[in-house]
């Protein structure tokens, strides 16, 4: 069974914790990423580009419009992702718990629709 | 003639021929594959041999070997830099073709106990049998489960790391372990076919592959423990199920109950195999739970129309069923028996009783089945509202379409 996990927060969640804690959050992230791959349940981290790239793509009357991302305003904004394959939903979670950023900011944890559907 | 499959299946065979001179598991998959990597680029250029489990057998041995003379060879600079011993001799050794055909199945067998090793994780039993008894690629398992080849790779190494590091051997179980480990391998090809199954659109072609896999693991079990009551049972509910195949889903893609499907799709010839199956191992006993969900397979795939159904029979079965594998989901099934024999009121009070079980009371599945006895029992209102309750939970896409268009339909 797949699993997001997803990080929210705005550039003040970010930036409160120090530029120290900050790196030592991405270290352990990576050293996380690393054994989730090794263990063969990391499908993919992905952190997310910043909200001044973001596009929002709308076709109306069969022409596609871009605009610039409507998140500006928006208070939290999806920093980044981690997609885990792994056993069940306790291992998800434990996984989620593991994540530094659950310390600071909380990670959301939902199951991604999947063709099969083998928990009871 | 160039039958992949018929070379996929000699892979128990050569991966058993290795492991038998040489020891090492987790080395001798990994030369099968190479060997098999080495034919798919060859044999189409070059023709294919007159004897291709020789030939991969061969193949896979100078793979092996080359193998542990570069490990050999590390290991040696690493001892040279350290006590500067020479090395000794390089080359010359030579490994004979393995032409010695050994107890075949035996190997299957021996096989599917390694990969389906207690100590390993159902996903990594699955992945791991998959190759080493299958003979897919990691890319094909990779496509098949949705996920990037280099995490298949990854957890199929760490299966077999996870196999050496329990002390597994190539020996089989002890005769005392033997029936729970059987157990494990049933329940691993059961994953295998439900994997495939459950698959209606997107990668179907890949997973399919999956479910005659699965067919193809059961009948080779069932012909080498041929006196197993439950591997035969468990190839009649692969066959059961697969025959409705056809007909569960609609041009579109999506599900269509088993009340309401076409008949005439079904799979006549897997269906008389399948209640074969299932008529001769009962009659042997003793009874397990994969006999008995054949025999509700059977009982449905024998009914000509969904109304003239044997339902007081199927109940019965699933009393039987919960009585010799208790457990929430088949509590809920026999639910659906219970409405229908006593009437939908007598069905949803076994359902208020299995509210309180934890394992069940926040599924999908128990709020669904709950709506469909509500729209059976005239509450539309209620029903509806439990249809799009189930949607909400599932996490099956095809599912949530199909629960949707439930509720849809009442208006």
């Amino acid at each position: 069974m797949k699993y997001m996990l997803l990080i929210y927060g705005n550039e003040e969640a970010f930036s409160s914790v120090g530029a120290e804690t900050f790196a030592e959050i991405i270290r352990e992230t990576d050293a996380l990423n690393q054994e989730l791959f090794e263990s063969g349940e990391l499908v993919g981290a992905y952190g997310v580009a910043d909200q001044v790239n973001a596009k929002v793509v709308r076709v109306t009357g069969g022409t596609p419009v871009v605009t610039d991302g409507p998140y500006a305003e928006a208070k939290e904004y999806l920093g980044s992702f981690t997609i885990v394959d792994c056993d069940s939903r306790e291992r998800a979670l434990e996984i989620a718990a593991r994540n530094p950023a659950a310390r600071y900011w909380g990670v959301e944890v939902r199951p991604l629709m999947h063709e099969a559907n083998v928990e009871p | 003639m160039t039958d992949w499959r018929a070379v996929r299946r000699l892979v128990p065979e050569v991966l058993g021929a290795l492991v038998r001179r040489y020891g090492h598991f987790d080395a001798c998959e990994d030369a099968v594959q190479e060997a098999l990597v080495a034919a798919t680029a060859q044999w189409p250029v070059q023709g294919w041999p007159a004897n291709p489990r020789g030939w991969l057998v061969t193949v896979a041995s100078r793979s092996l070997a080359d193998q542990m003379r570069s490990d050999a060879a590390r290991r040696r600079r690493e001892e040279a830099d350290a006590i500067r011993t020479p090395p000794p001799p390089a080359g010359g050794e030579v490994y004979p073709d393995l032409e010695a055909r050994g107890p075949t199945g035996d190997d299957t067998l021996r096989l599917l106990f390694l990969c389906c090793h207690p100590a390993l994780t159902p996903p990594s039993q699955v992945a791991l049998t998959l190759r080493a008894v299958g003979g897919l690629s990691t890319a094909e398992i990779a496509r098949a489960f949705l996920v990037p080849e280099a995490t298949m790779a990854q957890r199929i190494s760490r299966a077999k790391q996870r196999i050496k590091a329990a002390g597994a051997s190539f020996d089989p179980p002890p005769p005392a372990e033997q029936a729970e480990r059987l157990g494990v391998v049933l329940h691993v090809v059961y994953l295998v076919f439900n994997e495939g199954y459950t698959a209606t659109s997107g990668a179907r072609l890949v997973r399919a592959e999956l479910t005659a896999e699965a067919i193809r693991l059961a009948r080779e079990l069932h012909r080498l423990v041929p006196g197993d009551g439950e591997v035969a049972g468990l190839l009649g509910l692969l066959l059961l199920t697969d025959a409705r195949r056809e007909a569960r889903t609609a041009p579109d893609g999506s599900l269509v109950p088993l009340s309401e499907q076409d008949r005439t799709l079904w799979n006549t010839k897997a269906i008389a195999e399948g209640v074969a199956l299932v008529t001769d191992s009962l009659s042997r006993g003793p009874i397990g739970p994969y006999q008995l969900q054949a025999a509700i397979a059977a009982v449905h795939d024998e009914a000509p129309t969904a109304e003239v159904t044997d339902w007081p029979q199927i109940l019965a079965l699933y009393t039987v069923l919960e009585r010799v594998a208790p457990n929430p989901t088949v509590t809920l099934n026999r639910a659906v028996a219970v409405a229908k024999v006593q009437g939908p009121a007598a069905g949803l009070a076994l359902l208020d009783a299995l509210s309180a079980d934890e394992r069940i009371s926040a599924s999908h599945h128990l709020v669904s089945v709950r709506a469909h006895l509500l729209e059976m029992a005239g509450d539309h209102d209620a029903a509806r509202a439990s249809y799009q309750e189930a949607a909400r939970r599932t996490t099956s896409e095809p599912e949530r379409r199909h629960l949707l268009t439930r509720a849809a339909r009442l208006g």
